[in-house]
């Protein structure tokens, strides 16, 4: 279905049935999106730039936002530890923390905050300046040539951040924890594996890879919908980074439980 | 030869509220069409509806034996590939200098080399009047020259109809003929169906071969430009006249307390606006000297000349006035109302 059909599908119906129809053209874009990414060409052109541009506004707040988190949980299990005689577990419990939950929602929060922002006002000006309609009926699929690559760009830019945002928040937590708290360097680093074992980090990419994958559906989804004028388009954006919040945290919820439940802990 | 569009009892509605119903028309191929009616009819959405940007609820539009109500999405992004739409603002990619964007269609359509794509494109953004704009974004130039580049766009895969979005909107009387002028040459050198969708009368009275005109969400008629031009329907009349006497009000249709009131002013000497003299067939505008002959003339003669006693008296006396001599004994017609 094309965006302005979609569009114009929407005639008031009750609110629950609005929203329950919002959510299938959500996921019918989701699923076109897929489709799009396995059977048809990537514009690589455009996937380049939108990775370089998502990237670039996504490195530096990240990284500034990662530092304080790691240090607060460094910080919380410090306490927390020294209170329950198990200092020596402060490294092992903060990084888990850190890969598992923190680092793929910081990372997630700053794509969804700085990168789809930009994605949905962009394709929300496009759509209202007819330009994707134009696209249309030039015969060229604004999913396959405008929505795909970012989409892309977004899950890969959130691979490649997460990697960074663990870093730099372990090192954060390693600061706090040893500078600030008096720890011991070697005790920190050495039970990092005293807990953590390798499938933390696969799910902490993939977590990642999801949470792209959302921050960039929900960003064109209000983009290619926006309401009327460039005040559709304002409230599109602020829309669409609001619904990526909420769906990011019932989706970690969701996939931590059936971590949880799926890989058994270190040692049991 | 551009394709024959079959449009087919087709209704659009938004949620309650009826845009039109029942629209049945053919625009013949390789002629100019032009789609009348006072803004907020529906004219703009009745071509989206054409080229399947809008889905109305009943109804077929047929191009080519595809009906774009129906076809599967596979089908409609390949039918489109025969359209060339030239949008209110020309719907420039503002991302792409003008170069850029009348290249796009070529790039992503066909695999020709850069040069070729170069050569097309210059001649295009010629025909236009943009040679030597190549590089500016469209936020940088003027609307009418976006318009003029939007069309450009339109042209490039050398489409076989072509739809066009109220291309007076911005410009001014004398470009308004300029680009009408372009429309004609563009039709004689590539016979593409065009369908015009204006409310500008100037361009209504001396461009198209068929008009139509969309009022109180109908299409009130839709033929060769004489029956239009000489119809006595009030609504027709006034509208060609642009003035407020008349059953088209500044809302959709008056109340008749409205009209009484306004009937009273006008007799009580209040300019009604618009012009009186409308009356008449005008001559029509041709290609430039030197383009190929538009074929769309010759096949319209002879379909309006079979269909000649179908149309209203008015209509047929223009047609057969128009005639020359010759063609009168060809077709076996003759002054008679003279």
């Amino acid at each position: 279905m094309t965006a302005q059909q979609q569009r114009e599908h929407y005639r008031k119906p009750s609110p629950p049935v609005a929203a329950l129809s919002q959510a299938g053209r959500l996921f019918s874009l989701a699923w076109e999106v897929l489709r799009t990414l396995v059977t048809r060409r990537l514009q690589f052109r455009e996937f380049v730039e939108q990775f370089w541009f998502i990237a670039s506004v996504s490195i530096l707040p990240s990284a500034l936002v990662a530092i304080p988190f790691g240090a607060v949980i460094a910080l919380q299990l410090g306490s927390l530890t020294v209170q329950i005689g198990a200092q020596s577990f402060t490294g092992a419990a903060s990084v888990l923390a850190l890969i598992q939950q923190a680092s793929p929602i910081v990372t997630a929060l700053v794509i969804a905050g700085a990168g789809g922002s930009a994605i949905c006002a962009d394709l929300g000006a496009r759509t209202i300046r007819e330009e994707i309609d134009a696209m249309e009926v030039l015969g060229v699929s604004p999913v396959h040539r405008l929505v795909a690559p970012r989409v892309l760009a977004a899950m890969l830019v959130a691979i490649l951040l997460n990697g960074v945002v663990s870093v730099v928040g372990v090192m954060g937590g390693y600061f706090f924890n040893v500078v600030m708290q008096g720890g011991t360097p070697g005790a920190y680093l050495a039970s990092f594996s005293a807990l953590a074992q390798l499938p933390d980090l696969w799910i902490s990419e993939i977590k990642a890879l999801i949470f792209g994958f959302i921050a960039g559906v929900v960003a064109a989804y209000r983009g290619l919908n926006p309401g009327k004028g460039p005040k559709g388009v304002g409230d599109a954006v602020n829309q669409s980074v609001v619904i990526t919040f909420l769906l990011l945290f019932f989706v970690n919820f969701l996939l931590t439980a059936l971590y949880l439940q799926l890989v058994p802990a270190k040692g049991t | 030869m551009g394709a024959e569009v079959v449009v087919e009892g087709l209704t659009k509605s938004f949620g309650k509220q009826t845009i039109w119903r029942d629209v049945t028309m053919t625009l013949p191929a390789g002629e100019v069409s032009a789609l009348l009616g006072p803004s907020g009819t529906g004219k703009s959405v009745f071509l989206k509806s054409m080229i399947g940007l809008l889905k109305p609820e009943r109804g077929r539009c047929l191009i080519n034996g595809v009906d774009i109500v129906t076809c599967s999405e596979r089908q409609l992004y390949e039918t489109r590939k025969l359209f060339g739409v030239l949008f209110q603002d020309g719907a420039l990619f503002g991302s792409m200098n003008l170069f850029d964007n009348v290249a796009f269609p070529l790039r992503e359509h066909t695999r020709k080399s850069e040069s070729e794509i170069k050569r097309i494109v210059l001649e295009k953004l010629d025909i236009t009047g943009l040679a030597g704009a190549e590089k500016k974004l469209p936020g940088e130039i003027s609307g009418g020259m976006r318009k003029r580049a939007g069309l450009a766009r339109a042209l490039v895969l050398d489409p076989e109809i072509i739809l066009v979005d109220e291309p007076d909107s911005g410009l001014d009387p004398v470009r308004t003929t300029y680009i009408s002028q372009v429309f004609l040459d563009v039709n004689a050198q590539i016979d593409a169906t065009f369908l015009i969708v204006t409310h500008n009368i100037n361009l209504a009275r001396t461009v198209p071969d068929n008009i139509g005109m969309l009022y109180r969400k109908e299409l009130v008629m839709f033929g060769p430009r004489e029956v239009l031009l000489t119809s006595e329907e009030p609504a027709v009349k006034q509208f060609l006249r642009g003035s407020m006497d008349g059953p088209i009000g500044m809302s959709e249709e008056k109340d008749s307390a409205t009209a009484a009131a306004e009937q009273a002013l006008f007799e009580a000497g209040h300019h009604a606006g618009g012009v009186e003299d409308i009356s008449g067939v005008p001559e029509q505008m041709q290609a430039t000297p030197g383009m190929p002959e538009r074929q769309g003339v010759r096949r319209r003669k002879d379909r309006v000349m079979s269909i000649l006693h179908t149309l209203p008296p008015a209509a047929q006396r223009h047609i057969i006035d128009s005639l020359s001599p010759a063609e009168q004994h060809h077709y076996n017609v003759r002054q008679v109302w003279r």
